[in-house]
């Protein structure tokens, strides 16, 4: 498990992958829609980085709405966009300059 | 709400009528998302894509999307949907109903579309309760469920809807559950490029209704049940599909083949007729 947790949360392997110089893992942004919030908390329990958390605040109709807790632990997978009932989050991710994939087979 | 906050969504959906009507933990936001996914994924033109429902909570999707959306009367949504068809055979139809709609009320319209195998793509949301009109049981209501009409628990036996759709004939039958947001959008996808009846059951949470009269926490507890109860069994004989109050859920996709469609002897069929009047 804890290996688990290590490779999620952090960049801190258990074992190195052969191949880690050739991937960079993605960024991403999350824009949170407050106002279109119903506090269902799907977003936070089903992040797989725990990236969000409920925030204090109040929205217009009187739901919490979420809040970033952690923004570089985001890797813009987009299920909080998918999964969020009210479409009010979604992610743009980050620009970052591209490493050139090689074929690992290729002689 | 500021006018700069733009969803990716936004263009399938009409923004103006957000937010929706349903409870905060319901599943047909989640599902409706899926759904939107899926159409922008399978490179369909919009413009030749028609979603049409029944009536109750899930027939309220078509009035959210902005693509030709009918709202049709209680349980006909899928005669409107196989007129939809063939009138005009180049649509991509699809029903977006609850399993009251498609199964209590429509249930003979269900089973004789997927005999003949009209090309069109039924998604079904399970809630197993009537959720708009105050959580009376229904034809999917597991056995000791309580609901407001059984109070003492359900002593009716309810439709396992997988094995309802495999053997009236559908050639694509799934179920998913809401918290399975990826594989649901991948088998709608499917669905919507497959020629002939295909039938996709979601699980999905109702909070207010079923959940609290049976304990089961809110929406969020449900999809937690969901995520530690499901079950992934692709091609099981949908006969070993069974639902119960508290059981495991099976997910999957059960039957995937090919026969052909309502229309596809039809032209041949004309012609000869043409041909004998001669």
């Amino acid at each position: 498990m804890q290996f688990v947790l290590l490779w999620t949360t952090g960049m801190d392997y258990w074992r190195k992958p052969l191949d880690i110089d050739r991937y960079k893992i993605p960024h991403g942004t999350i824009h949170i829609i407050k106002d279109r919030c119903k506090g269902c908390n799907f977003c936070i329990e089903f992040c797989s980085n725990k990236v969000l958390e409920v925030s204090d605040e109040f929205n217009a109709k009187g739901y919490h709405p979420p809040q970033v807790k952690d923004p570089a632990g985001c890797v813009a997978c987009k299920l909080c966009e998918l999964i969020c009932p009210e479409f009010a989050i979604y992610v743009t991710e980050d620009k970052q300059e591209t490493i050139p994939k090689e074929d690992p087979h290729e002689n | 709400m500021s006018r700069n906050d733009i969803h990716p969504m936004d263009k399938l959906i009409r923004a103006d009528r957000m937010p929706h009507i349903w409870c905060s933990g319901c599943g047909l936001g989640t599902n409706f998302s899926c759904f939107l996914s899926a159409l922008d994924q399978s490179g369909l033109d919009t413009d030749k894509c028609v979603i049409v429902s029944g009536i109750g909570c899930t027939g309220r999707i078509p009035g959210y999307t902005n693509i030709d959306s009918y709202h049709t009367t209680h349980g006909r949504a899928i005669p409107f949907a196989t007129g939809l068809k063939l009138a005009n055979p180049e649509l991509t139809v699809t029903v977006f109903s609850g399993d009251g709609d498609l199964f209590a009320i429509g249930g003979n319209h269900f089973i004789h579309a997927a005999r003949r195998n009209v090309d069109i793509n039924i998604i079904c949301v399970n809630n197993f309760n009537y959720g708009m009109t105050g959580g009376q049981y229904g034809p999917t209501t597991p056995l000791d469920a309580i609901t407001t009409t059984s109070p003492y628990g359900n002593y009716e036996h309810p439709f396992n809807l997988v094995h309802v759709a495999a053997g009236s004939g559908a050639v694509f039958v799934a179920r998913w559950t809401s918290l399975h947001v990826r594989r649901l959008t991948k088998s709608i996808k499917e669905a919507l490029l497959k020629k002939g009846f295909t039938f996709i059951e979601i699980i999905s949470p109702c909070p207010t209704s079923y959940g609290r009269r049976n304990k089961l926490g809110d929406g969020l507890e449900e999809m937690k049940y969901y995520q530690k109860n499901s079950v992934i069994s692709h091609g099981i004989d949908p006969k070993d599909t069974d639902l119960d109050l508290n059981g495991k859920i099976v997910v999957g996709k059960f039957i995937d083949i090919d026969k052909p469609t309502f229309l596809d002897k039809q032209p041949d069929l004309l012609s000869m007729a043409e041909k004998n009047k001669k």
